[in-house]
């Protein structure tokens, strides 16, 4: 099972691309705030962007905390989402350590990524990937933009 | 079908409320600039002056903001401090999709805040809190205790707000708009500071209904790529419009030094190329544009003699390179974003503040003014002396820089040196093409470069055929009014064609808007026309200072007989335009 991650979003332009392609596509919606993916400014513009998305977690703490079942462990981490039985408690929110569960405020219904791949395609800047989990057979390490560095400056 | 109306945020200052009313006709007034040209029509006294407090400040945005790639735009209407006439202005970052997620097509603001305020609206706010403690506080400095102020509220936000200049009301103060783009000419942040109001913070927390069926994400898929497999990436985003400056050069119509000459060896350590080798620190976008045209500068200052660095994140484009740069003579990449981070900080629009002190400068140098009047001495390339020179612009620091501050014209007309103030309806664009452009900008609606393509026609043109001229000024200006009224970036305006705005539209639900376009675009120019001649703009009227013909252009010299002709007919064209 492939999980979606940034490796290299220092490369990052906040064009918000990514979040507004996940909103169309697996949420039906147009929105930069209701999907798997949020990018965010953390110190105002000049300290550049970062992506609040689901590290794919197994076990995942927010499947642990829900109490319905509409969040399940994932095969390969990350979550199973069954909306229809969401009760809308927020605590999966909660208990994530890395605030990648948006809780839509008008309806309190929790988002997030579901490691389907949508938005890569629509990043300018390649800073999406989706890779194997690790610790699966074939996990390869992403490439980043410093891996990419180092080899070539031991090329010469 | 009935008519739907936008849904509008009226705040008043005054009595610090808001209210939400329905407004107007979408497929009518469309959104933007149409929008803008209506709620002005509907909420401005164009008799009374542009800082009364009662006049409105309007922000609009249209039907396909946050919908599609580059419509990303957001749309300012006032009434100009600067010439007293109708103004739109518009800015990127995140103020558009801010506002749609927060639902609101447009946001009005009249009256006068008792204290000096920031205004927060989103969905489930609407506060007036009081920042006098941020009096005189520069555009970064603001944008640091804002932040502080206002860490609450869900979704993204988008924060405008003004520097010293705004509140001492020079008549081209801008509005900062999320650190790296402006409402910049004509002087919107002078009527937020005659509104007491120093920021204003917008929450865009709200997720809209996508249209149902494969239709939008298709349209979209197809407007994406087109976006980025164009040259429009490489050219916006690779150099960004900074590669002009070299190209300008070359052609002759690169303004240096108040427009003394329109070509320089120094472009070398100036051009696109050197800032990008030298100084390029990253890229941004505005939301919703994978373009990220936005250059962002790394300017390193020592302070003190022990190695002792500071640095600055300054945001640079061809215009205030043009404006700040070689307009003043500057021969230095890191000079001049020196004089631009000065400008930033004290909220004056840069273009303007940046051909204002090449006046200034070629008036000390003619001694027509002299030190009692600039207080710093002003010679061209002196970067030093210009930063002083702009905390005096935007502190309006004695009555020479108070005048300055109302506009080149003015003080020029103080000092008799209006021969030489490069003033075109509003200081000039960087485009010193021909006879076409000056004309465009001097008579154009926005004064702006981007009212239409003059410079490109000056270009493409070297017979002196005014009507063909004219007639391309017109209809290209109804084409940008449709796009201005979606809003879209004018980057994009080879990928949105009308057909594909069409389609645009029709994905979304709006083929009565799509179908009434053309015909909406047309209207709403003329609006925007009877706005500015109900403020008693006079077409007629227009001047083209003699510096204009005295420079060589891309054309050559500048032709006195063809100008009052393009002058004439554009102005009887205006007329039509209204009384029709
Ligand atoms: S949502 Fe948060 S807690 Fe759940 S799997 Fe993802 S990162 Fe882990
Ligand atoms: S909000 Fe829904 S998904 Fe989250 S814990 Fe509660 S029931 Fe589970
Ligand atoms: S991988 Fe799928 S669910 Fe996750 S952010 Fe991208 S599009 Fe959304
Ligand atoms: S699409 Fe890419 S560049 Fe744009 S905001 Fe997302 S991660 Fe950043």
């Amino acid at each position: 099972m492939k999980i979606l991650r940034a490796p290299r979003v220092e490369r990052c332009v906040g064009c918000d691309s990514c979040s507004l392609a996940c909103a169309r596509l697996v949420h039906k919606r147009i929105s930069w705030t209701t999907a798997g993916i949020r990018i965010t400014s953390s110190g105002g513009l000049s300290t550049g962007f970062e992506a609040k998305i689901c590290l794919a977690c197994d076990p995942a703490p927010c499947a642990a905390a829900c109490p319905t079942g509409s969040y399940s462990q994932r095969k390969g981490g990350g979550v199973r989402v069954k909306p229809d039985v969401c009760i809308r408690c927020g605590a999966c929110a909660k208990a994530c350590p890395v605030d990648a569960i948006y809780i839509e405020p008008e309806t309190n219904v929790p988002f997030v990524c579901l490691h389907c791949g949508r938005c890569v395609g629509f990043c300018p800047h390649q800073c999406l990937e989706m890779i194997d989990a690790p610790g699966t057979a074939d996990a390869a390490v992403p490439v980043t933009d410093a891996a990419q560095e180092k080899e070539a400056s031991h090329a010469g | 079908m009935p008519a739907e109306p936008f849904r509008v945020l009226m705040v008043d200052l005054t009595r610090g409320r808001g209210e939400y009313i329905n407004f107007g006709d979408k497929n009518e007034h469309l959104g933007g600039s149409g929008l803008a040209a209506a709620l002005f029509a509907a909420y401005a006294d164009v008799s009374a002056p542009a800082l009364a407090p009662e006049q409105p400040l309007i922000f609009a945005i249209g039907p396909l903001t946050g919908c599609y790639p580059l419509m990303s735009k957001t749309v300012c209407a006032f009434k100009s401090p600067y010439n007293e006439q109708y103004a739109e202005s518009h800015a990127g970052g995140r103020l558009a999709l801010s506002l749609r997620f927060a639902g609101i097509d447009a946001l009005v603001i009249r009256g006068r805040s008792p204290v000096l305020s920031a205004l927060a609206v989103g969905i489930r706010r609407l506060d007036f809190v009081d920042v006098h403690f941020l009096r005189g506080f520069d555009v970064f400095t603001t944008g640091k205790q804002l932040r502080k102020l206002h860490r609450s509220g869900a979704g993204h936000r988008s924060t405008l707000r003004i520097g010293p200049a705004g509140e001492n009301q020079v008549a081209y103060a801008c509005i900062n708009v999320d650190t790296y783009r402006h409402f910049g000419r004509l002087g919107s942040g002078a009527v937020m500071g005659a509104k007491n109001l120093k920021a204003i913070v917008i929450d865009g927390g709200k997720s809209l209904p996508a249209p149902a069926g494969k239709d939008y994400p298709d349209v979209f898929k197809a407007i994406y790529d087109q976006v980025v497999d164009s040259g429009m990436m490489k050219k916006y985003h690779d150099l960004g419009t900074p590669e002009n400056l070299l190209a300008l050069n070359e052609l002759s119509a690169l303004p240096w030094k108040n427009l003394q000459s329109t070509k320089e060896a120094a472009i070398e350590n100036v051009s696109g190329e050197a800032f990008a080798r030298d100084l390029l620190l990253r890229k941004a976008a505005c939301a919703g544009c994978p373009v990220g045209c936005i250059h962002v500068g790394l300017l390193r200052e020592k302070y003190a003699a022990n190695n002792d660095y500071l640095y600055r994140q300054v945001s640079y484009d061809y215009e205030p390179l043009f404006a700040d740069g070689t307009m003043l003579g500057i021969t230095s990449a890191s000079g001049i974003l020196a004089v631009m981070d000065e400008i930033e900080r004290q909220g004056v629009d840069c273009m303007s503040a940046g051909v204002a002190l090449a006046w200034a400068t070629e008036a000390a140098q003619k001694g027509a003014i002299g030190l009692a009047e600039t207080i710093v001495p002003l010679a061209f390339d002196d970067v030093a002396g210009y930063r002083e020179a702009v905390r005096h612009l935007g502190n309006r620091t004695n009555e020479f820089y108070r005048l300055l501050g109302q506009g080149t014209m003015v003080a020029a007309a103080q000092y008799k040196g209006e021969d030489y103030a490069c003033v075109l309806g509003q200081e000039m664009s960087g485009y010193a093409t021909g006879e076409v452009f000056y004309i465009s900008q001097a008579m154009g609606v926005r004064h702006s470069h981007l009212d239409s393509g003059g410079y490109s026609y000056d270009q493409k043109h070297t017979d002196k055929d005014a009507v063909k001229a004219i007639d391309f000024l017109v209809a290209d200006e109804a084409d940008r009014v449709a796009l201005t009224s979606m809003v879209s970036c004018l980057f994009a305006r080879n990928v949105y064609t009308p057909e594909t705005l069409g389609r645009a539209l029709s994905a979304m639900g709006l083929s009565g808007m799509a179908e009434n376009l053309g015909k909406a675009a047309r209207n709403i120019q003329k609006l925007r026309w009877k706005n500015k001649i109900d403020c008693g703009f006079k077409p007629r009227e227009v001047k083209i200072p003699k510096r204009f013909y005295e420079v060589t252009n891309w054309k050559g010299q500048a032709d006195p007989a063809y100008l009052e002709e393009l002058k004439t007919y554009y102005a009887s064209r205006i007329e039509a335009l209204v009384s029709a």
